[in-house]
């Protein structure tokens, strides 16, 4: 029996982990440093969820000192409180209170990039405007002193009306003082009103009087600038008829014809001019070793090859570290299963542990280490600034096939594995080039295809010399052309159809180039890898142990107990539900050339394209003792029930171009799921993969048999 | 100097100019100026990719890339003559 004394918790720990002082919203440009301060704030004191009905991923942590507990939010980065894009939408939505299952922030921590104050003023000055309590942090200092760069920060705090605290991330140094402002963040007054641009201020004041608008000053001014946008439908609908209509009345007298996003910057880039006059020292001086790289790699052609360079040395890492490791898994989760079945004895029980549950999900950790590499590489090039040089070199041959640079790195990385690729996917700031680029992405000759491919290509295709290359090899290249055709082609198509749409502008920061900070890199795999391992790991569960039950189940229990184990279950797998199920859809595939075993191993490969080699290994082993290395033996001598030859070269062709196309591959439906937030975009994508692969297949073999 | 003819997309690789006036009818210039192309601003033209387009420029050590079709929005006066 428990006392109730046994388990209570210490009262002191309860109050610490509820009370929480403030609610601090984190805002800055993008590549400000932001990241890697909230992380050096709040360590591993955070949540990673996501913002409702949007992929974006919402950073929650907490900073504790002596006597306070205060929340930080990491907002998408933004240039301006006019939202661009659905990320900048989120952090101005967050700013004003709008989003759901966010609380309305206390104060605001405005993270600054000394070597880029230009732009990062123009947000912090509205920012300011806000009227909430604000703590600047001046990051990046160690590097704009090196830049030959000196901030004045008596000046710049006097100028802004708030606190300025220089900080180093990487160092930690001035991190200490940080702290302790934003702890007691909400004892600082406001930032008093500064008037830059005073029609408009005096605008939103006399609005913010004759309307009786439950509205704040910072609100309306916003209202004034950008008009009854999506996001302010919601006050909008606050105000009355009348409210309304003085806004536009004095929208309209205010900006007459210059748009009013155009007035916004003119005057606030002037005043930030002059600001930068007064705080920044000495003349910048922009020769650093990082400009020297940056200055080599602008010029085109350098570039250009350096690009491809680096995706060269991916490429090699990928597979060259990834290969040991794969290699164990699978030596690992065969050694497993046969445990499994020493231990437990050949039961039902034991076959679903061990060819169900171990088998089918080793068949996709084998690709774990693929995946965390690549998400290593593509988190470095994004943290290192190359990723925005990447997609500025390959922008025009993008644009040709009417995506834009952005879709260059997944496209690439989708080379090894469309997971990493179509998570990649978040740097594109447009929704439709974004869901073109997923689209497109699995059509790439992905590492799962290779085996497919090697086995198939090995046993059928003549080795032949075409010249002075091999047909083989002239095989394996063009599945690799027909994917990136396809690839484009369908990005082409959606971008036209389904996704039509005007062209998004293409404004791409270029920074410079810099040390990725260790920790945010870690953070960042962390969270992609737990991201991966949830989503496609529960899909993948599910769907191994299925498609085990359907071979599986019902049992043949009338054969002969002297028979040899490998007729016996290839004799199970025709009977069971697979088989059958291969049977009924046989006269579907027989225009392809399949018989009704090649039809249950391409339904069974369903969770993971490479899997149809395992199975056809079982159907095909009738009568037959050997093991996998005569798989191709086995294909080749595999008749039907009439003595044709089932494995024809056409067939063999149709069959490869199926691979090429179908989606046979849980893991990115279930990313797919996820990075569109919908099940509509998978199942379109694997109706439609599908049904491709099933027209090329049926064209190569009708053609090639005629 | 006469800006007559020349804009962001006319600036030789390295030369700089003043932006001195914007057609800012256009969305994507808009969002342009928010990202600090304004009158009275200094650029350089840090660079092109294969073919000339996009663009880079460099302002107050912040690079942006723009494409062709909209920096010809951009008029400059060109300060000194590039390489």
């Amino acid at each position: 029996m428990t006392s109730s004394a046994e388990i209570r918790v210490p009262a002191d720990e309860i109050t610490v982990a509820k009370r929480i002082d403030a609610s601090i919203a984190v805002v800055g440009n993008p590549n400000s440093g932001k990241s890697t301060l909230f992380n050096r704030l709040t360590g591993l004191k955070q949540r990673i969820g996501n913002y409702p009905g949007v992929t974006v991923e919402k950073h929650i942590g907490l900073l504790k000192t002596d006597d306070k507990v205060v929340e930080l939010v990491d907002l998408p980065g933004t240039h301006s409180l006019s939202a661009h894009s659905l990320e900048e939408q989120i952090a101005v939505d967050v700013i004003f209170g709008r989003m759901a299952g966010t609380k309305t922030p206390d104060g605001v921590l405005a993270v600054l990039d000394a070597t880029n104050l230009y732009q990062g003023l123009f947000l912090v000055q509205q920012l300011v405007e806000l009227e909430l309590p604000t703590v600047v942090a001046l990051t990046m200092n160690d590097a704009a002193e090196k830049s030959g760069i000196q901030v004045d920060t008596a000046e710049l705090s006097a100028l802004l009306g708030v606190p300025v605290y220089p900080v180093v991330a990487t160092t930690g140094a001035g991190l200490d003082m940080l702290r302790h402002a934003l702890a007691g963040i909400i004892e600082l007054t406001p930032p008093r009103r500064v008037r830059i641009w005073p029609q408009l201020t005096a605008a939103a004041e006399r609005l913010a009087q004759d309307s009786r608008a439950p509205l704040r000053f910072a609100e309306l001014e916003r209202l004034l600038i950008d008009g009854p946008t999506a996001s302010n439908q919601l006050i909008v609908g606050k105000l009355s008829d009348v409210a309304r209509s003085q806004i536009e009345a004095v929208r309209a007298e205010l900006f007459e014809d210059e748009p009013p996003i155009a007035r916004d910057a003119r005057i606030r880039y002037t005043w930030v001019r002059e600001v930068l006059g007064k705080v920044q020292k000495s003349a910048p001086v922009y020769v650093t070793w990082r400009s020297k790289v940056t200055d080599f790699l602008n010029r085109p052609v350098p570039g250009t090859i350096g690009l491809f360079f680096v995706m060269a040395i991916v490429f090699q890492a990928v597979f060259a570290w990834a290969t040991p490791v794969m290699d164990a898994i699978d030596a690992a989760s065969s050694s497993l299963s046969g445990v499994v079945f020493e231990r437990l004895g050949d039961t039902a029980f034991s076959s679903l542990i061990a060819d169900g549950i171990i088998a089918g999900v080793g068949s996709v950790v084998v690709f774990l280490p693929q995946i965390l590499i690549l998400f290593l590489f593509i988190i470095l090039l994004e943290d290192s600034g190359y990723l925005a040089r990447a997609a500025y070199l390959m922008d025009r041959l993008m644009r040709s096939v009417g995506l834009s640079g952005q879709s260059i790195i997944p496209m690439i990385s989708s080379f090894a594995c469309a997971v990493p690729g179509i998570m990649a996917t978040r740097v594109i700031p447009n929704r439709r080039d974004r869901i073109a680029t997923i689209m497109a992405a699995p059509f790439m000759t992905c590492s799962a295809r290779l085996p497919v491919y090697a086995l198939l290509i090995a046993a059928f295709v003549p080795a032949t010399k075409v010249g002075f290359l091999n047909l083989q090899g002239l095989v394996l290249m063009g599945l690799y052309l027909f994917g990136i055709v396809m690839g484009i082609l369908t990005a082409l198509i959606m971008r036209k159809t389904a996704l039509r749409g005007p062209k998004p502008p293409f404004a791409l920061m270029l920074p410079e180039f810099r040390r990725p900070n260790l920790q945010t890199v870690a953070i960042q795999l962390l969270g992609r890898a737990k991201v991966f391992l949830k989503r496609a790991g529960t899909v993948i569960f599910a769907v191994a142990v299925v498609v085990w039950s359907l071979a599986y189940f019902p049992r043949a229990d009338d054969l002969p107990a002297d028979l040899d184990p490998n007729t016996a279950s290839a004799l199970q797998m025709e009977q069971s539900w697979l088989g059958r199920a291969g049977k009924v859809v046989e006269p579907v595939f027989e225009p392809l050339g399949w018989d009704w075993r090649v039809s249950s191993a391409v339904i069974a490969s369903f969770p993971a394209r490479e899997v149809v080699i395992a199975v056809l290994g079982t159907v095909y082993a009738v009568g037959d003792d050997a093991d996998e290395g005569t798989l191709s033996g086995r294909l080749k001598s595999a008749t039907r029930p009439d003595g044709s030859k089932v494995f024809t070269l056409p067939m063999v062709i149709g069959l490869l171009i199926f691979y090429a196309c179908c989606l046979q591959c849980a893991a990115t439906l279930a990313i797919i799921r996820r990075e569109t937030n919908s099940w509509r975009w998978p199942i379109f994508a694997w109706t439609y993969m599908t049904t491709i692969g099933y027209i090329g297949a049926l064209l190569a073999f009708q053609l090639g048999s005629a | 100097m006469a800006i007559n003819g020349s804009t962001l997309a006319t600036l030789k690789r390295g030369q700089r100019g003043v932006i001195r006036a914007i057609n800012s009818a256009d969305p994507q210039v808009q969002r342009l100026m928010v990202l600090g192309l304004v009158e009275g601003t200094e650029v350089e033209h840090a660079s092109s990719a294969i073919g000339g387009d996009p663009m880079e420029f460099r302002l107050f050590g912040c690079g942006i890339s723009l494409r062709l079709e909209h920096a010809r929005h951009f008029k400059v006066a060109p300060v000194g003559a590039g390489d």
